[in-house]
C-alpha cells in the first residue's frame, strides 16, 4: 500500500463522480485531439498536393471552387474551357509547364481524369504493378481506388457520367486497367487516371450514338495518345483546367491578371484559396476551440469540488493518516495525485476517443477529402494536451490539497 | 523507565491552563486516565501522542524527549512508536481490511507484526480482504486496534475505546489491548469513564479541570 494505491481506491471509490469527471474532461481534450489532428493532416495534405502548383486555369466562376475540383478533386468543376486558348495560354513567356485536365466521369465516386504524363511526373508517382496509359481507354488506378475497387492490371470497367456515384452509365466502352500506382498519402491514390482522349471519346459516344461505328472505330480507338503537352486534334475540343508552373517570379503578379482580364477564363492561385479557405473555417474551429475549452475549464471546476467535498468527509480519516504516521507533505501529496491521476486518465481517453472519432469519420467518407484522413498517427503536440491536462488537475487539486496540508490532527481528532 | 512525563503544562488560547500530574509507566503496564467530560483527559492524551504540543515540560518515551521532535521527524516517531485506538475505528473505507493495517505499516520503516498472524489473533483472518462498510462495529473497532499494533509501538493510547460497545466486545477489547501490549512490551495508557474498563485495570489517575 502506498499513497499512489490509495489515492486510486478513493478514485475507484466513488465510480460515478470519477467518471463522469473523466469524461467531461476527456469530451474536451478529444475535440481538441481532433482539431489538432484534422488541422495538421489537412494542411499537410493541402500543401503536398498543391505543390508545384502555382496557378489554375479554368471556366470562369468560383475560384477557390476552381480550386477545389482541379487540384483536390472534391468540388463540381466549374465547367470547361476552350483547348485552342488554353493552348495560346501555354505558350506565353511567362508559363513553364501546363498540364490540363479534363474531369466530368467517375468509377464508383472516384473520379476519372484526363490528363498527361507530366501530371504523373508532378507528384512523383510510382506504379507498384504495370506502367502508364499509351492509348485511349488505358487507365492507372491510385492505390485506394484500386485497394477499395479490388481491381487488378487487366480488369475493365465502364465509367459514369459526372463526378459523383450514381450517375447514368457509359456502357459502349470499357476502361482496361493498365497500371496502378504505389500508396503516397496524396490525391493521386483515390483517382483514376487517363488520358484526355479517353474522357473525350467517352463522350463522344454519347453525342453520336453509334453512327460510323466500324470504320474508323479501330483507327479512333487504337492510336498512341498524348503523353505530354495537349492532344493533337483536327476538332473543336475542350478540356476542362489547367495546372500552371510560372517560369519567374514576375509571372505570379503578371499572369493572374491577364487571364482574367483578356480572356474568357479564370486563374486562380492555390496558396492564395487554401489560405481564404482556413480562414472561412477558422471561425468554425475557433468556436469548437472554445466549447472544448470551457468543457476542460467544467471538468476541472468539477474535479475541484469533487476533492474538495470529499476533503470534508475524509477530514478525520486524513488526520487518523497523520496520526498513524503520514507527514503533512503526504497527504498533500495524496490529494494532489488523486487529482493529477484522474485528469491522466481522462486525457488518456481523451485522445483515445478524439483518434476514435477521426478513424471513424475517416471510414465513413471514402471519395472525398476525409479519407486521406490517419486516425492513428501521433502528433508531439497531443503530449501538450496531456501536460495541459494534468496542470488543470494540479491546478483543480492545489486548494483541497493545501487545506489537507493544514488540517490540525489534534482538533479534529478532538471533534467527535 | 520506558514512558514519563514530567510537569506537563498546556492552554488552549484565551483558557485556563491544564497542569497535568506526572505520570510513568514500565513496558507491559497498563494505566487508565479517568475525569469528567471536559476535563483535559483528551487533551492530555494529545499531549502524550505528540499531536499537541506542551506549553512546557516532558514527554518521554524510551529516552526520546516527544514534544521536541518536528516535522516529518514527529510523524515519523509517531508512526513507529505510538499505537492509536480512538472512540470510533475511522476505518479507510476504501480500502480492504489488510490494506488498511498495509497502509498503516507504509509510514513506518522499522519491522513490524506479521498481518495475517496478528489478524488471526484478533479473530479477523475471515475479514481480512472485506471492506470496511461490511464490519460489524465490534469488528471495526478490532481493526482499529490491529492497526495500531502493526508496527509494534512501544506506547499504546487507547481514548474511549469501548464506549460504543456492547459489554461483551468492550471486554473483549480491553483484554485484547492488554494482551496485545504486554505481548510487544508496550505501555497500555486508556482515557475512559467507562466502567467496565475500571473493572479490569485497576492502575488509575484521575485529570481535574483546571
Amino acid at each position: 500500500m502506498n499513497l499512489l494505491k490509495l489515492s486510486w481506491k478513493y478514485l475507484t471509490h466513488k465510480p460515478l463522480t470519477t467518471g463522469l469527471n473523466v469524461l467531461l474532461l476527456a469530451l474536451g481534450l478529444a475535440i481538441i485531439t481532433v482539431l489538432l489532428l484534422v488541422q495538421h493532416q489537412f494542411e499537410k495534405k493541402m500543401t503536398q498536393d498543391a505543390a508545384g502548383i502555382d496557378l489554375v486555369v479554368g471556366a470562369k466562376g468560383s475560384p477557390l471552387q476552381l480550386i477545389l475540383s482541379s487540384v483536390y478533386h472534391v468540388d463540381f468543376p466549374t465547367g470547361n474551357i476552350p483547348m485552342d486558348e488554353a493552348i495560346r495560354l501555354s505558350r506565353n513567356r511567362l508559363v513553364k509547364q501546363t498540364i490540363p485536365l479534363a474531369l466530368g466521369d467517375n468509377y464508383q465516386g472516384y473520379r476519372i481524369v484526363g490528363t498527361n504524363h507530366d501530371y504523373l511526373e508532378l507528384y512523383q508517382a510510382d506504379f507498384s504493378s504495370g506502367n502508364a496509359w499509351n492509348e485511349p481507354f488505358e487507365v492507372v488506378l491510385g492505390a485506394t481506388v484500386a485497394e477499395k475497387s479490388g481491381m487488378k492490371l487487366g480488369d475493365t470497367f465502364s465509367s459514369s457520367h459526372g463526378i459523383s456515384e450514381g450517375s447514368h452509365d457509359h456502357e459502349e466502352h470499357a476502361f482496361k486497367v493498365v497500371g496502378i500506382l504505389e500508396p503516397k498519402g496524396n490525391v493521386l491514390d483515390r483517382l483514376v487516371l487517363t488520358s484526355i482522349e479517353s474522357v473525350w471519346y467517352t463522350h463522344d459516344e454519347e453525342d453520336e450514338e453509334s453512327e460510323e461505328q466500324s470504320e474508323d472505330h479501330h483507327e479512333r480507338f487504337h492510336h498512341e495518345v498524348t503523353k505530354t503537352g495537349f492532344p493533337q486534334t483536327d476538332e473543336d475540343r475542350e478540356v476542362t483546367s489547367l495546372l500552371i508552373q510560372y517560369r519567374s517570379p514576375m509571372a505570379a503578379v503578371q499572369l493572374p491578371r491577364m487571364i482574367n482580364s483578356n480572356t474568357s477564363m479564370q486563374a486562380a492561385s492555390p496558396s492564395f484559396e487554401i489560405s481564404r479557405l482556413f480562414e472561412l473555417l477558422g471561425i468554425g474551429v475557433k468556436i469548437l476551440e472554445g466549447l472544448a475549452y470551457v468543457l476542460i475549464a467544467i471538468s476541472g471546476l468539477g474535479i475541484f469540488i469533487a476533492l474538495y467535498n470529499s476533503l470534508k468527509e475524509r477530514r478525520y480519516n486524513l488526520a487518523v493518516l497523520r496520526a498513524i504516521g503520514a507527514s503533512r507533505f503526504d497527504l498533500l501529496l495524496l490529494i494532489l495525485l488523486e487529482g493529477i491521476s484522474l485528469t491522466f486518465l481522462g486525457s488518456v481517453l481523451g485522445i483515445v476517443l478524439g483518434h476514435g472519432f477521426l478513424s471513424v469519420l475517416a471510414s465513413q467518407n471514402e471519395t472525398g477529402v476525409g479519407a486521406g484522413l490517419e486516425a492513428w498517427i501521433f502528433l508531439p503536440a497531443e503530449l501538450w494536451i496531456v501536460i495541459y491536462a494534468l496542470f488543470v488537475g494540479l491546478l483543480a487539486s492545489l486548494i483541497p490539497a493545501w487545506s489537507a496540508y493544514r488540517t490540525s490532527i489534534a482538533d479534529q481528532l478532538t471533534r467527535k | 523507565m520506558l514512558f514519563f512525563t514530567k510537569d506537563l503544562q498546556f492552554a488552549y488560547p484565551g483558557q485556563a491552563r491544564y497542569h497535568f500530574q506526572n505520570i510513568s509507566l514500565e513496558a507491559g503496564e497498563s494505566l487508565l486516565i479517568l475525569g469528567r467530560s471536559g476535563s483535559g483527559k483528551t487533551t492530555f492524551l494529545n499531549l502524550l501522542a505528540g499531536l499537541l504540543i506542551p506549553d512546557s515540560g516532558e514527554v518521554v518515551l524510551d529516552g526520546v524527549l516527544v514534544n521536541s521532535l518536528k516535522g516529518v521527524q514527529a510523524d515519523r516517531f509517531r508512526g513507529e512508536n505510538i499505537g492509536i485506538v480512538f472512540q470510533k475505528p475511522h476505518l479507510l473505507a476504501p480500502l480492504t481490511v489488510k490494506e488498511n493495517l498495509q497502509m498503516a505499516r507504509h509510514f513506518s520503516k522499522k519491522e513490524g507484526l506479521d498481518l495475517d498472524q496478528l489478524l488471526d489473533e484478533l479473530n479477523l483472518s475471515q475479514k481480512a480482504h472485506s471492506s470496511i462498510s461490511k464490519l460489524s462495529e465490534g469488528e471495526a473497532q478490532r481493526v482499529s486496534i490491529a492497526r495500531a499494533l502493526v508496527n509494534k509501538p512501544r506506547l499504546i493510547l487507547a481514548d474511549e475505546p469501548t464506549s460504543s460497545l456492547d459489554d461483551e466486545n468492550a471486554l473483549k477489547v480491553i483484554s485484547l489491548l492488554q494482551n496485545q501490549a504486554a505481548k510487544i512490551e508496550a505501555a497500555l495508557i486508556i482515557v475512559t469513564h467507562d466502567q467496565r474498563v475500571k473493572d479490569q485495570i485497576s492502575n488509575f489517575i484521575e485529570v481535574q479541570a483546571p
